[in-house]
């Protein structure tokens, strides 16, 4: 481990924690101008989470360990998660902990979590949650793996470090496999991320929320934790999509240069991506909860489709 | 010389055991302080010397008993001793499990049940010691017969003897394509020793059935896919160590046989051997999963979810016959690895999963998913050490579940191109499908859990519901430090398999990974991939840490204890209130509109006059229905055709010994 790596590592996590919920807040602001609504302040989320820091927690009498764990454990994850895509440097001395499967395992676990702890209470709706959450975990994380395996097979590698490596040094040229694991992975990150065609995060309508009904016993700092978690996981996705598919700009050799320019470059790709993401939202209406097989059996098969195209084309 | 003394000589301990708990029928206090307790001993002394004979040159050994002239031949090479870990291991947990389980209400009484469990499990280390076909088929009979007694025990219910006879019944059509697959394997020289087997060199065609029957044979012990369907009814009939022990453990020696006869015995074969292994573990894998999360009987869910992963296990071996048939050395064993790390992953993670059951059971009397919850409040070191075992089964990080499921993957991510187009095609549909497996395992795991320890008790009962006893602790402890310990040291694992893959398929990971240290397991190269998990903990550990002093930090507010919000309806009583949570069958809802082709569904739904209104939901498997009351129906039929033979009269029976004679001497005649 360098001393470079070190720093590199560091001001990931950091910049992570600390940006998260911007991008959150980008994001509502763009969507707010594409309805015609007046935009919240861009630190609006900041604002959400001090206002639960300073709210009481309320724990329901029955509630066990689990459910007063997993907040902190879903926030550690998707912290981990973020520290091992390369954001602005590859030289990352957590990432070999970690490749793309591992990382796809962190994920699961962090939902495994939160669904077993929704399921504690013992309510009609922590059970609801917990259900509709692992239905769709079960058909997002396959074609996760599916997209992630498409670039892998491509750089003959799974390491995240690697596979942006490889991406950034291939010469420009259209891959045809990439297209559809692009297309693949937008979809999963919108289910993933419960977004508008899958869930809506600003409603708590009964029949059709997933992600509010899981969260729906947690108040005060653990509905913050919560909260920023789910920043850091939608960062976290941001970043693999942009590392693996528009990886120009990320720090190979952490020369303090290379890491302050990476920066800048990262920013500007993410307020892209959040203008992009508003756009989806705006333009598409949420869908029934049994669509949602459908549509990300769609993500899967493009991913896989995705995969024989490389094999057909480039065997 | 020393190992297969000393592993003779635990064989030979448990057997005495055995016999000693014959004399103390009934002395149910001997049975469980004594008894058991020492049987664990000899477990964990089979694990120890398992462990330094796989890095040990094989070794042979002659016993002089059986027939005159037929001594048993005994062998314990790499592979042997991989497996008889995995029985020294199994058994020691269990064991120590069974000290604090069996009481003397239960049908059998506990002398004949400890005798029943010591025969079966010297029973199963002879089977895997064997080096000659009679000694195996006698032992595989003996570890057939002794589990069958084993899964009967609490033979008053009849659902409990037709599970057993159902068990019974497809071991013995298993038992008899296992003995014409060594009929074949002998080739006429009369030999039955395995190093004459090796010998024999097979015409491509008669090697061809042999696999066949083989994987026939191994496969109806193993579950696979269309052979599966004895699992889920002994599993539940059995009492819960018995289960775990089957499932954990006898479910392995069939995958030692089948890896024994294709890969060492036949030294592998033409590419589709692993293409129809790789067919029929993905389908079983697929159907074992599908029907677990729909499952609403705790053990049940369990025994599907074993199928599952019995048809991981075998996609594994399929692929590394596959990469073997075109000499592709590192990849098969890659894919073998996969496969070996998956079979001691599962017998711990299924055995503690099995055992939890057992603890609900005793403390609970129920097994319906549908009258459990709760229980973490009143059975805290089950549910917490069951929970260890069931994110394994979901194949999560840190745990060993996942170590597998990753060697899995990579090793058909790092396939370079086969000499093959069709098989380059299907590889990555293989993949994605394994992918879709293992997030399924996700699913039922959480509704395993979370349905029986989490949530409001939904019968009142449960309340009552005590903790397991310190006997029963230390066993769940034993599997769930394995299910930690053994993810957290993948490279241990991975130098555990070595000298069975090289012996095998003629190659191992153990280099590759020892020059990254023990940290990290990375079988191909650290920039091609890696795993560490102890860093992977310390990390998830550390930015938890973190979140906690984070939120200790800004917090200001106060944390303050309040009854449930019940959606308005507090008032209710607190066991309906109970009733507003998902279901068992809720839970599966989503998976069973999804995978409606694979289930054969039948509703009762009530007319709207009903005064006590009952929704009932039956869901049978179609294999079931069209492949196996079909051929009932037939054997059925033609028994009562026969039948007519029999008519009780003298006269007649004298008629046909006549026409029988008549018929010899024309046959001697010609």
């Amino acid at each position: 481990m360098t001393i470079s790596g070190a720093v590199a590592q560091l001001l990931e996590i950091a910049l992570a924690l600390a940006g998260a919920p911007l991008l959150l807040g980008w994001v509502d602001q763009c969507r707010a101008r594409l309805q015609n609504r007046r935009a919240p302040p861009l630190v609006q989320p900041y604002r959400v989470l001090r206002k639960l820091f300073n709210k009481e927690s309320v724990v329901a009498d029955s509630a066990s360990a689990l459910f007063r764990m997993a907040p902190y454990a879903k926030f550690g994850c998707m912290t981990l998660a973020c520290a091992i895509v390369p954001t602005v440097s590859t030289d990352l001395p957590l990432a070999t902990a970690a490749d793309a499967i591992a990382l796809v395992g962190l994920f699961a676990l962090a939902r495994t979590c939160l669904a077993l702890a929704a399921m504690d209470i013992g309510t009609a709706f922590g059970g609801m949650g917990a259900r509709r959450d692992m239905l769709i975990g079960f058909l997002a994380e396959p074609a996760l793996l599916m997209t992630l395996f498409c670039v892998s097979l491509i750089t003959h590698s799974t390491s995240l470090a690697n596979m942006v490596e490889t991406m950034n040094r291939r010469p420009f040229g259209l891959e045809p496999s990439l297209a559809f694991a692009g297309i693949a992975f937008t979809i999963v990150s919108l289910a993933e991320n419960t977004r508008i065609p899958v869930d809506n995060p600003a409603t708590h309508l009964e029949l059709t929320m997933i992600h509010e009904a899981l969260v729906l016993e947690y108040s005060g700092r653990h509905l913050a934790m919560l909260e920023w978690a789910a920043s850091l996981k939608m960062f976290a996705y941001s970043c693999i999509g942009l590392a693996l598919f528009f990886p120009w700009g990320i720090a190979e050799i952490d020369t303090p240069l290379a890491m302050i320019t990476a920066v800048p470059v990262l920013a500007f790709k993410l307020a892209i991506g959040g203008v992009g993401l508003a756009l989806i939202e705006t333009i598409s209406a949420k869908m029934r909860i049994f669509r949602v097989p459908e549509y990300l059996a769609t993500a899967f098969l493009l991913a896989v489709i995705g995969l024989l195209v490389h094999q057909l084309l480039g065997a | 010389m020393i190992h297969i003394d000393w592993i003779l000589l635990i064989a030979g301990g448990w057997l005495l055991l055995a016999a000693v708990s014959l004399l103390v029928l009934r002395a149910t206090r001997i049975v469980a302080r004594w008894i058991f307790p020492a049987g664990a001993a000899l477990g964990l002394g089979l694990l120890v010397v398992a462990i330094d004979a796989a890095f040990s040159p094989a070794e042979v050994a002659e016993l002089l008993i059986g027939l005159p002239g037929l001594p048993m031949h005994l062998r314990v090479d790499a592979l042997a001793a991989f497996f008889l870990i995995v029985i020294g291991a199994g058994a020691c947990g269990t064991s120590l499990f069974c000290a604090g389980y069996f009481r003397t209400e239960e049908g059998t009484a506990p002398g004949l049940l400890s005798f029943e469990y010591h025969v079966f499990l010297a029973a199963m280390t002879l089977v895997v010691l064997a080096d000659d076909a009679y000694t195996f088929m006698v032992m595989w009979e003996t570890m057939a017969v002794s589990s069958y007694l084993l899964v009967t025990a609490n033979h008053r219910l009849a659902s409990v003897r037709n599970a057993g006879y159902l068990y019974l019944l497809i071991a013995h059509i298993g038992a008899i394509a296992l003995l014409m697959c060594f009929g074949i394997l002998q080739d006429n020289t009369g030999d039955y020793r395995f190093s004459n087997l090796r010998a024999v060199h097979l015409d491509p065609v008669w090697s061809s059935v042999a696999f066949g029957l083989a994987v026939f044979g191994f496969g109806a012990k193993a579950g696979l896919v269309p052979l599966h369907v004895w699992l889920p009814e002994a599993h539940p009939a059995a009492p819960s160590p018995v289960s775990a022990l089957m499932s954990a453990v006898m479910l392995k020696t069939a995958i030692y046989g089948l890896l024994r006869v294709c890969l060492d015995i036949l030294g592998g074969g033409p590419w589709w051997w692993g293409m129809v292994l790789l067919a029929l573990g993905l389908a079983s894998a697929l159907l074992g999963v599908v029907f677990s999360t729909v499952q609403t009987e705790m053990k049940r869910l369990l025994a599907y979810s074993s199928i599952e992963n019995i048809g991981l296990i075998v996609t594994g071996i399929g692929l590394a016959l596959t990469f073997h048939a075109y000499g592709m050395t590192a990849l098969a064993a890659l894919a073998l690895s996969a496969a070996l790390v998956h079979v001691l992953a599962h017998a711990f993670f299924k055995s503690l999963l099995f055992l939890g059951t057992g603890a609900v059971l005793h403390a609970t009397g129920e097994r319906n998913l549908g009258k459990l919850g709760g229980l973490i409040r009143t059975m805290p070191w089950v549910a917490w050490l069951v929970l260890a075992g069931a994110l394994a089964g979901a194949g999560l990080p840190p745990f060993v579940g996942f170590v597998s499921e990753w060697l899995l993957l990579q090793s058909f991510l790092l396939t370079t191109i086969l000499p093959n187009s069709f098989l380059n095609m299907l590889i990555p549909l293989v993949a994605a499908a394994v992918a879709l497996v293992v997030a399924l395992a996700g699913y039922a795991m959480v509704k395993f859990f979370g349905v029986i320890f989490l949530g409001q008790p939904r019968e009142e009962k449960l309340l009552q519901a005590h903790d397991a006893g310190s006997w029963e602790r230390l066993g769940l402890l034993w599997f769930a430090a394995g299910v930690l310990l053994l993810g957290l040291f993948p490279t241990l694992l991975i130098e555990l398999v070595d000298p069975v893959t090289r012996r095998l398929v003629g190659g191992g990971l153990a280099p590759a990974v020892q020059a990254n240290g023990w940290l990290l397991l990375a079988p191909s190269g650290i920039d091609r991939a890696s795993y560490g998990p102890i860093v992977f903990l310390c990390g998830v550990g550390a930015a938890t840490l973190l979140g906690l002093l984070i939120a200790r930090g800004l917090f200001r507010g106060t944390l303050r204890r309040a009854a449930t919000w019940a959606c308005g309806m507090g008032l209710l009583p607190v066991r309906d209130q109970a009733r507003l949570q998902d279901s068992a069958e809720g839970f599966g809802q989503p998976i069973r509109q999804i995978f409606e082709t694979f289930f054969h569904v039948s509703r009762e739904l009530p007319a709207p006059s009903d005064v006590r209104p009952r929704y009932r939901v039956l869901i049978e498997d179609r294999i079931w229905l069209g492949a196996y009351l079909p051929i009932v129906r037939a054997v059925d039929a033609v028994a009562r055709q026969v039948g007519h033979l029999q008519q009780g009269r003298i006269s007649i029976y004298l008629l046909y010994s006549f026409l029988t004679l008549l018929v010899m001497l024309l046959l001697v005649r010609a």
